[in-house]
């Protein structure tokens, strides 16, 4: 079994949201860099435990950034994994950053492709479902749980009030969520392993944006809060209903 | 060239943000200075005709027994060929777990540019922009789509809409429908509660409730005001409550008119998953909690003293003996 999995950088989920050339650009400065918490926890310690339960499956981790993604990849391979592509492109958008993973995943062959549901800092959800249609693979949305038995893989996916089951067989390109796994912290032995395993870097395909950021822009800070007292909560019943109007 | 929109339904009944997203699209298409229309895939008994009260002229349904299961491949294939027979150019989504999965896809399939999760109307003047919420509700960005087709997935309680009065012309649509390559097994749905990313009023609980024992004054107070459940990441990491009832920068981002979050510290992973929320009511004991800085309303006081007395006031106020 060939497994890949796509993993994104994204700062830590405590950093500081600020925009610097007049509100166009994140403001990097004083940033820690992490693995998507989705993709980390979820999409490659689940690969990676289908890996240790069939150890002759070969497990590869795809990123799509410059070369200041490659400490979040040896961190990655240092979970796990036998090697990593990192196709060498910044500033794309969701469908040019698909475009980019859909030539990886055409040239290797996989069974199963996992993505995080979502990245923390653009929010789109989209890589997953994009990915699916370029490979004209199915695509399986938001899995709490996947497991697999020759070939037919059975996947609980979170759907609007509830769960649902479903089995495909692969290949197929899957978006995890809690549940999947738990997250893992890379040993000494994991960390040490990293540094030798392939990190490849390859050019991008060529590919558009069909998106482009024209401008951030932070909330505006609340009016600041109206105390009251615990010895009179009713009367919190009272301004929720006439003042704020919404009970 | 008119505006499309996807009417999410589940078990015969149109969600409610799928009322939402057609007032959005007939706003959408009134800036544009065009129709606006909407599909349902798969069996529907609701009033479709109604869904003219919030401005689409017409609804075009699809029904075949495979539409009764969300599969991404399949609905795809059908959205697509009903884009190109009614010529749409703008296709909008709400943004829950079904278009999450479909309007990626869609968006590859049509080439047109998706903006995922927005917030506002569209922008018409140069270009197309729409305004999103980035770094998990931290903050906006607005999104020009470059494509000349183009998809908006809108988040959930992101507009007051207004339903107007009108009805809407009712037609099947012929399209071909190919075989899910995924097959669905097991639905289990929790029946009876109201869905956290659609609900108008949240009540959430932290650690400050010591235990899923006391969780009762969560759920009194959520069911007397018509209100869903949630937790912090730390309650559904020790099992206090289920996953799903997770809200904050790692679980669900939700936009209620009312969230009541009571013995909930307000860590900013938690804070990214509801500051949206129009108003927000902090209990906690610790006037130290940050959450009272993002808060509009705040008691300082023991939760299991203050959240009776709400629960009494309410029920006063509401007329429940």
């Amino acid at each position: 079994m060939k497994i890949l999995v796509c993993i994104s950088k994204t700062p830590d989920t405590t950093a500081k949201i600020a925009f610097t050339d007049n509100n166009t650009k994140f403001a990097t400065d004083g940033v820690q860099w992490i693995i998507n918490p989705y993709d980390e926890w979820y999409a490659l310690v689940r690969a990676i435990e289908l890996k240790e339960k069939a150890p002759d499956t070969v497990l590869h981790l795809v990123n799509v950034g410059l070369a200041d993604s490659d400490p979040i990849i040896r961190k990655a391979l240092a979970l796990g994994g036998d090697e990593a592509i990192r196709v060498n492109s910044g500033n794309a958008d969701s469908y040019n950053v698909a475009a980019q993973i859909a030539a990886v995943a055409k040239d290797g062959n996989y069974d199963l492709i996992f993505t995080g549901k979502e990245t923390i800092d653009y929010n789109n959800s989209s890589i997953g479902g994009m990915l699916a249609e370029m490979l004209d693979l199915p695509y399986i949305s938001h899995a709490v749980k996947f497991d697999i038995d020759n070939g037919t893989a059975t996947v609980i996916r979170e759907i609007e009030g509830g769960e649902e089951t479903d089995k495909v067989s692969v290949p197929v390109v899957v978006s995890c969520q809690k549940g999947m796994a738990e997250q893992r912290i890379p040993n000494m032995k994991g960390i040490m392993g990293a540094r030798s395993k392939p990190l490849k870097v390859v050019e991008p395909v060529e590919a558009e944006n069909l998106t482009e950021v024209k401008a951030f822009e932070l909330p505006p800070p609340k009016a600041g809060v109206k105390m009251i007292s615990a010895d009179n909560p009713e009367e919190l019943v009272k301004l929720l209903h006439e003042e704020a109007r919404v009970i | 060239m008119s505006v499309l929109v996807f009417i999410d339904q589940a078990d015969g009944q149109i969600k409610k943000s799928s009322f939402e997203a057609a007032g959005y699209a007939a706003q959408t298409a009134s800036l544009l200075q065009t129709e606006a229309v909407g599909i349902v895939l798969g069996d529907c008994n609701d009033d479709l005709a109604a869904l003219g009260n919030y401005g689409l002229k017409k609804i075009y349904t699809v029904k075949d027994p495979v539409l009764n299961n969300v599969d991404a491949q399949v609905y795809t294939k059908v959205l697509v060929q009903a884009v190109e027979k009614i010529g749409a150019d703008v296709i909008i989504f709400t943004h829950n777990s079904t278009a999450k999965a479909v309007a990626p896809r869609l968006s590859v399939a049509l080439k047109a540019g998706l903006v995922a999760g927005a917030n506002a109307l569209p922008e018409v003047g140069e270009g197309f922009t729409v305004r999103k919420t980035v770094f998990s509700g931290k903050a906006f960005a607005d999104v020009n789509i470059l494509s000349d087709k183009k998809i908006i997935s809108l988040s959930p309680n992101a507009l007051q809409i207004a339903a107007g009065s009108g009805t809407a012309e009712v037609e099947a649509l012929q399209v071909s429908i190919p075989a899910a390559k995924v097959e669905t097994v097991n639905v289990d749905k929790v029946s009876g509660e109201v869905s956290l990313s659609e609900a108008d009023i949240v009540v959430s609980g932290g650690r400050g409730l010591k235990g899923p024992e006391n969780w009762g004054l969560v759920t009194e107070l959520a069911d007397l005001l018509g209100a869903a459940t949630a937790c912090s990441r730390p309650v559904a990491d020790i099992n206090w409550r289920p996953h799903h009832e997770h809200v904050g920068q790692t679980g669900l981002a939700i936009a209620p008119n009312l969230y009541i979050a009571i013995g909930i510290s307000g860590a900013i992973q938690h804070l990214a998953g509801v500051n949206r929320s129009k108003t927000i009511v902090v209990i906690n004991k610790d006037p130290e909690a940050p959450f009272f800085k993002a808060a509009d309303y705040g008691i300082v006081g023991d939760a299991f003293e203050v959240v009776p007395k709400i629960i009494d006031a309410v029920k006063k106020l509401k007329g429940v003996a």
